[in-house]
């Protein structure tokens, strides 16, 4: 394979994610601002950090505003962070690599960017959003069930889903970092009812909240809402989840190549911090300086993929 | 022109009865509803979309891609008219090649007088690098699109050779893809000879070509202008169906005498790249060096064994149309045959009487540049308002030698799905041909091309023309 395409399965998916995932931060603020309009502002503040686009959203719209945030992350032409764009660059990777694709994936993620590109012509309507926002998630999920239903499970596959992990716990570590101080173990003491609310919407935000209630029968609680975000292995969208399966698809393809990578151990390692730490481990670190450690680390693990597969010269 | 011309209408023929290879689909049609047609038409519209096969409009931002028109009644020709044109493509072809291996080699063809020499030697498609090169099983023609026209029951002339890089196969396949998913009662009742065998062809045939360099299972590679060039869809098809990398220039670099691609475990050497990239672009140390586009260095791999490029550069100068004024003779020359495949009589502009006729005639003659493709550049004298014959007129008297005159062909016609049932329309043929060193391959039927418009000759896709499915009926 070329190493292009293994760069162009490995973005198409990390834009798929991550396109995903700012719908659901899209939903995560949303319901904060329909339920808690006081909270709405910073609400909104903290959805745009997490996405890395706060300070182009300012440059261009100045004071954070609901309606123009949302508009700005759905598809203002001129935010390449935009979910629209998101879906543009996935669909450019997937025609760059459509000869690894088979023809279901092909057709999902054309038929993903077709039908956004027609239900985000135009502003979205207040009441359509739910909608869209439905619209988006599940268009994204019919890639990713096509590549489960139809790809061989290769290294064209594994790039596939490192992309998508990569981008996933890069995701969930964002929110975290904006959010670190409302888990901290002092906020329980203060216990606010605005606290609750903060909960509820990194929960949202992940698309986590049906899951944890059930694993905790329904008790917010900062510590166990940490450990379920970081390490729990159960959620499909936990830091320690996704590095596991970072970590076992590199397995895959250096066994496939007879021959282990530099990225292997950067991966082995960070997977080892997540078996090796509990959340108390991690509070004594200071969560806020472990997210960051994390997300550096991530950063230097891409970088390290990417050259180990050759994906540019 | 007087009157309207009696086109030969392939359906229809000349007296409005449904000739012998269309009975079976007529009786079908005649007992279809209009409406569900139009419907199965949308239906291959959307079906098109979702697959992606499309094509990117150069110089137009806003709509960089563009599906080619569907038509879905099918161009039907039966087994014994396919089998006297296949006869004649190659007979052509292997014509082809003998005088490409020739001009680069003692030009015996300007020896003998057949051929004037100032041909070649003032020719730009001429490549002085590919002089004495003799390319792996002497093939410079791998994949040849041949363009004809019908004009009559037994009236076929060739109006193009395209030996450079022909394209549109993937249209000839997915046509009929389409064709079989929409429609599969029809290909239950009339058996019509297969055409998805051509992507497997095309890999035994391009594989047959390795290299002496090649010392295993040959590594194919396409070689494409990449995702913003108008013919990526084809490129990438083609990639795909016959298991080859896709590549692009900067995926390429020559090591120790092989043109590498740059894999996930490394370079690994290419033995034939079938190249969908002009001879202009393939090298900028050997010919443009602006080009992005292709390998530093390719061409020298190339002339010492190490590479096959399919096509050969130096190809295109087959496809210069001066030259094909000259294929009756190159024809009889190599092949010691007449040609069983008309030429369209052709006008050299470059010689002053020739000129004078087609200055007193432009109103009724097709004009063309010798280099120019895909109906770009182009007068057709009948269509054109006496300002437009004007402009030309200027043009064609400041560089005569770079235009070529051809009188208008009374274009068979077969019909296409309207709103109001069927229509006449304006159709011509690119059969798809292989060449190894043990045979030549012919696709049965290839790409019909369609001109949409009631009355209009111009077929190019690039100019609002549409497709069909071929259908060469088995005997």
């Amino acid at each position: 394979m070329l190493g292009k395409t293994a760069g162009g399965l490995f973005w198409m998916f990390r834009y798929l994610e991550r396109a995903e995932n700012t719908a659901r931060m899209i939903d995560a603020g949303l319901r904060i601002s329909l339920t808690r309009s006081s909270a709405a502002e910073s609400e909104w503040t903290s959805i745009l950090s997490s996405t890395g686009l706060r300070d182009s959203y300012t440059a261009a719209h100045g004071a954070p505003d609901g309606p123009k945030i949302i508009d700005f992350l759905l598809r203002d032409p001129n935010n390449p962070g935009s979910i629209m764009a998101g879906i543009e660059e996935a669909r450019m990777n997937a025609r760059v690599v459509r000869t690894a694709l088979t023809r279901e994936v092909w057709e999902a993620v054309n038929e993903c960017y077709m039908v956004l590109k027609k239900i985000l012509a135009h502003p979205v309507q207040d009441r359509e959003l739910p909608r869209v926002l439905q619209v988006i998630r599940q268009r994204s999920a019919f890639v990713r069930g096509a590549l489960h239903g139809s790809m061989v499970r290769n290294h064209m596959y594994n790039f596939a889903r490192i992309g998508t992990f990569f981008e996933r716990a890069d995701n969930t570590a964002r929110i975290l970092d904006q959010k670190y101080y409302i888990l901290l173990p002092s906020v329980r003491l203060v216990g606010s009812p605005s606290d609750n609310v903060q909960w509820e919407t990194i929960l949202r935000a992940t698309s986590t909240t049906r899951a944890y209630q059930t694993l905790h029968d329904g008790d917010f609680d900062p510590r166990a809402i940490a450990q379920f975000l970081i390490l729990d292995g159960r959620l499909p969208r936990s830091l320690a989840f996704c590095y596991a399966k970072i970590g076992e698809n590199l397995g895959f393809i250096s066994r496939e190549y007879d021959h282990p990578q530099t990225c292997d151990a950067l991966a082995e390692s960070l997977c080892a911090k997540f078996r090796a730490h509990d959340m108390n481990a991690i509070f004594d670190y200071g969560l806020h300086e472990f997210i960051g450690d994390f997300l550096r680390d991530s950063t230097t693990l891409g970088r390290q993929i990417e050259i180990d597969y050759r994906f540019i010269e | 022109m007087a009157g309207k011309p009696n086109y030969f209408d392939e359906m229809l023929g000349h007296n409005g009865q449904a000739r012998a290879p269309y009975a079976d689909y007529c009786d079908w049609f005649n007992g279809e509803d209009t409406a569900r047609l139009l419907e199965k038409s949308e239906e291959a519209e959307a079906l098109f979309r979702l697959i992606g096969v499309t094509f990117n409009v150069y110089g137009d931002p806003d709509a960089t891609e563009r599906l080619i028109p569907f038509d879905l009644v099918p161009r039907i020709i039966a087994a014994r008219e396919w089998a006297k044109v296949a006869k004649g493509i190659e007979q052509r072809v292997r014509a082809l090649n003998a005088f490409l291996h020739d001009i680069y080699h003692r030009q015996e063809i300007i020896r003998a007088g057949r051929l004037p020499a100032e041909m070649i030697a003032r020719n730009d498609a001429f490549l002085p690098q590919m002089i004495g090169v003799s390319p792996p099983g002497d093939i410079y023609t791998h994949i040849v699109g041949t363009d004809l026209v019908r004009t009559g029951d037994d009236e076929f002339f060739v109006l193009e050779d395209n030996a450079r890089t022909p394209s549109g196969v993937s249209y000839m396949l997915e046509n009929r893809e389409t064709m079989l998913h929409m429609f599969p009662e029809l290909f239950s009742k009339i058996k019509v000879q297969s055409v998805s065998q051509y992507p497997r062809n095309l890999r035994r045939s391009l594989a047959a070509c390795a290299p002496n360099a090649c010392l295993g299972k040959p590594t194919l590679a396409v070689l494409t202008p990449g995702i913003h060039n108008s013919a990526y869809y084809e490129h990438a098809f083609i990639a795909d169906q016959m298991n080859a990398e896709l590549v692009e220039g900067h995926d390429l670099r020559v090591i120790d005498g092989r043109v590498a691609m740059r894999t996930t475990r490394g370079y690994k050497p290419i033995d034939v790249l079938y190249r969908r990239v002009d001879d202009d672009y393939l090298d900028p140390l050997n010919f443009n060096p602006d080009s992005m586009l292709g390998v530093p260095g390719i061409m020298d791999v190339y002339r010492a064994g190490g590479i096959t490029i399919a096509n050969a550069p130096g190809t295109g100068i087959a496809d210069d149309k001066a030259i094909y004024s000259y294929m009756p003779d190159i024809v009889e020359f190599y092949t010691g045959e007449k040609a069983i495949l008309k030429n369209v009589p052709t006008h050299r502009c470059s010689e002053p009487e020739a000129l004078k006729y087609v200055l007193d005639n432009l109103a009724d003659l097709v004009v063309k540049e010798v280099h120019g493709s895909g109906g770009y550049g182009m007068l057709v004298g009948p269509a054109s308002s006496k300002k437009e014959i004007a402009a030309f007129r200027a043009k064609l008297e400041a560089n005569p030698g770079n235009y070529i005159a051809q009188p208008t062909l009374a274009l068979s016609t077969v019909p296409i799905l309207t709103d109001a049932g069927l229509a006449p329309r304006h159709v011509d043929l690119r059969p798809f041909v292989l060449v190894s060193p043990d045979r030549i391959e012919i696709t049965p039927g290839g790409l019909t091309r369609v001109a949409l418009t009631d009355g209009s000759l111009v077929v190019n896709s690039s100019q609002g023309g549409g497709t069909k499915d071929t259908w060469v009926l088995e005997e």
